[in-house]
């Protein structure tokens, strides 16, 4: 993969995403040596070009490729302010003069890392693109469910929420189904997007039909903008109607495990102690976030030949 | 003025249902004779065998930015690339700056056009000043200066009141009233066709509903008032079932659909590519198959372009904050004469829609070869293979779906007066 894009989950092939997981599940190791560093990129420059605020997904990518010993470099910048001086192409082609081996691409609008990457010599990673990929999350996600069932083939993954708002949802649907797992999806009505079946899952409005029989229950943050009444009424009516809680996960496998992209809107998309307690996982998918990143960069922005072991 | 013959064209004259080998006789800028074989000394001789030769074609709809945007485009340079398109009459739309809401806009524009513009140009006026779909504009006066007809295009009139007089008013001035039809509450931030397209992207979707609301609104307000209206780029296959009802019903509604609605579908945006990006967006294969059908049927009346040039700059940002709009008049034809290679419809007809109806709808000259009209000409080859490069071409803006791609059917030359102002050899020869 070195040299090229991770635009999205969906033009990945199987046997790609297998191999993302499987240097990944390799990189976990060196999280628990006492120095906490590989030689593997050094001397390679990494850009977070990252015009929406996200400390999470920032920090995840800079520790991923400091433990590497590239240079990561963090460019913040309010998508609003550059559409007004700076195109957006401008500011990724000046980056790209500079040299960097690989940019880190967020944005509030889909499409854009296409856009940049489609000008830009260096390779492009999306780390989220408005409603439309967030690839590393749902790799991250699939090595979670991969290192707590041993499998994916014939799991069934239950994405409930804001579906036809989420970049997580998408990658996920995309991801979960090429590696042969089931997933539904569901939420309110306003906020399935249209013709979601046509993706290849099932949707459904009901929190326990689609929790029966489910392997993977995974919650999706409710954005404060989605608040006021478009999309629905209440956020006490959200919690009652899609909210879990112990309770309803009782609908699920009785070893169905609970997921979440953070961060949690406590009490509304999970109670509490669904938040803070197994079955909930939420703490492992942060953990293996950096690995999972530090697999992609090594993988797209490393030299042919090198591997993380050897050095 | 040289009289010119052109000999052994095929013949394409929809005002009188002529379609047969002939020759063309233009002499003082006017027809002079159409028949078999013209015996004719002392003119400059054109040989078209094997090529169409039809009335120049009529364009509803375009926006050609001057007055205020001169960087994408004027009347020069859109007139330019209207006669290498083969359009030699245009109706620019007011969405100018200053907008064309008053009598000394509509002049400014007719007389820059008559200096600069190899094509001729017919100003569209604002139904509503400042097309802020309030205040009516003073179509009287607006219509003695020379507007053609009446609109607010993209700023559709959501207060159907306003609408409603603006339709009742018109009646005064005998002009149609151009509706963009779009529920803008519907519509919201909507920038793609709703379905798996806006779906897969993660971009907001406008759904066919908010035309289709929006058009059977206006058309029922055109019964209420008796006005004529005419439909911009109708892009709904629900859109094309109301039209078709208003006409069995008698109503004066008449529609225009535009190339790249006829050619492509949604899934052309799928790379984000903002050369993708108009109002309304692209829509699914069953709304194509549908507009095809319905401008074959005349349901749908005329091919307009909506000719719509935005700066590259301006395009390349983020898709949501593009602006709506794509080059159209250079490639026109290309894309339509593919409705003939498949068999869908006879070259006549569609010479007709894209020349005789247009002309008429808007009470315009043209669109006819019959002795002693105006020589407004245009000869085709619509076997002719090419390839478009809108740096090569005549519009200042190059946002064109078909950039770089291979296409089949061109124009050949285009008279203007008798005058031969677009040569494909030569590129345009006149002003």
């Amino acid at each position: 993969m070195i040299g090229q894009d991770l635009l999205g989950i969906e033009p990945l092939e199987r046997d790609q995403i297998e191999l993302i997981l499987e240097t990944a599940e390799r990189m976990q190791e060196i999280a628990t040596r006492d120095v906490k560093k590989v030689p593997t990129l050094r001397g390679r420059t990494l850009i977070n070009l990252f015009f929406e605020p996200s400390t999470r997904t920032q920090t995840s990518f800079e520790i991923a490729g400091k433990r590497l010993s590239a240079d990561v470099v963090n460019f913040s910048a309010s998508s609003s302010s550059l559409s007004k001086s700076e195109s957006l192409l401008d500011t990724a082609k000046t980056l790209d003069a500079m040299d960097p081996d690989a940019v880190i691409v967020r944005h509030p609008v889909a499409g854009v890392p296409q856009r940049i990457a489609d000008v830009l010599e260096a390779p492009v990673i999306n780390a989220g693109d408005g409603a439309h990929e967030h690839p590393t999350q749902a790799l991250l996600d699939m090595l979670t469910v991969y290192q707590e069932k041993e499998r994916i083939e014939g799991l069934t993954i239950a994405i409930i929420g804001d579906i036809a708002h989420s970049r997580v949802a998408r990658s996920n649907v995309y991801g979960f189904s090429k590696l042969g797992a089931e997933v539904r999806v569901a939420g309110p009505p306003t906020m399935l997007p249209a013709k979601v079946e046509e993706l290849g899952v099932k949707a459904y409005t009901s929190l326990r039909e689609v929790l029966e029989g489910a392997d993977v229950v995974m919650a999706l943050r409710i954005q404060n903008e989605r608040l006021g009444g478009a999309f629905f009424p209440s956020l006490r009516e959200y919690s009652a109607t899609f909210g879990l809680d112990r309770a309803k996960l009782r609908f699920a496998k009785p070893d169905a495990i609970v997921m979440h992209p953070g961060p949690v809107n406590r009490g509304v998309e999970l109670s509490h102690e669904l938040t803070d307690e197994r079955p909930s996982v939420i703490l492992d998918q942060v953990r293996n976030g950096v690995a999972l990143r530090m697999a992609l960069l090594y993988l797209i922005a490393g030299r042919s030949g090198a591997t993380p072991e050897r050095e | 003025m040289p009289r010119i013959l052109i000999r052994e064209a095929r013949v394409l004259d929809p005002s009188v249902d002529l379609d047969a080998r002939s020759d063309v006789l233009i002499e003082d800028g006017r027809i002079a004779a159409v028949e078999p074989e013209i015996v004719a000394s002392d003119c400059q001789i054109v040989n078209a065998e094997g090529r169409w030769l039809a009335p120049g074609f009529v364009d509803l709809h375009v926006h050609l930015r001057e007055p205020g945007q001169e960087y994408k485009e004027d009347l020069a340079s859109g007139g330019r690339a209207a006669v290498a398109g083969g359009f030699t009459r245009l109706a620019c739309m007011a969405n100018t700056n200053p907008v064309n809401d008053d009598p000394s806009v509509t002049k400014y524009i007719l007389d820059r056009a008559a200096k600069d513009s190899p094509a001729h140009i017919h100003p569209i006026a604002a139904a509503t000043r400042g097309l802020e779909g309030q205040v009516m504009t003073e179509m009287v006066a607006l219509r003695e200066a020379g507007a053609v007809a009446f609109s607010d295009d993209g700023k559709t009139i959501m207060d159907a009141a306003v609408m409603r007089h603006v339709l009742e008013y018109s009646k005064l001035v005998s002009a149609a009233v151009i509706v963009h039809a779009e529920d803008c509450g519907l519509r919201a931030e909507g920038v793609v066709n709703e379905g798996i397209v806006s779906t897969r992207l993660g971009l907001p979707g406008n759904p066919v509903e908010a035309e289709e609301i929006h058009v059977a609104r206006d058309i029922r307000l055109v019964r209420l008032t008796g006005a004529r209206l005419h439909v911009a780029h109708v892009s709904a296959a629900g859109s094309v079932d109301l039209i078709r009802r208003a006409k069995d019903e008698g109503l004066q509604v008449t529609a225009e659909v535009t190339p790249h609605h006829l050619a492509l579908t949604d899934e052309a945006t799928l790379g984000f590519d903002t050369s993708t990006k108009m109002a309304p967006p692209l829509r699914s294969a069953h709304d194509v198959e549908a507009l095809r059908a319905a401008l074959c049927e005349g349901v749908i009346d005329c091919i307009a372009t909506d000719h719509a040039p935005h700066a590259t700059y301006e395009k390349d940002v983020e898709f949501t904050a593009a602006p709506c709009g794509v080059l159209g008049l250079e490639t026109a034809f290309a894309v339509v004469s593919d409705l003939v290679r498949r068999g869908e419809i006879a070259p006549l007809e569609l010479m007709r829609r894209m020349s005789t109806t247009p002309a008429r709808i808007f009470d315009l000259p043209g669109g006819s070869l019959s002795v002693g009209s105006s020589a407004d000409v245009v000869i085709l080859d619509p076997e002719r293979r090419w390839r478009y490069d809108p740096a090569d071409g005549f519009s200042k803006s190059r946002n064109s779906p078909w950039a770089g791609q291979d296409m089949t059917g061109r124009v050949m030359a285009t008279f203007v007066d008798g005058k031969l102002v677009y040569d494909a050899e030569r590129g345009v020869v006149a002003q």
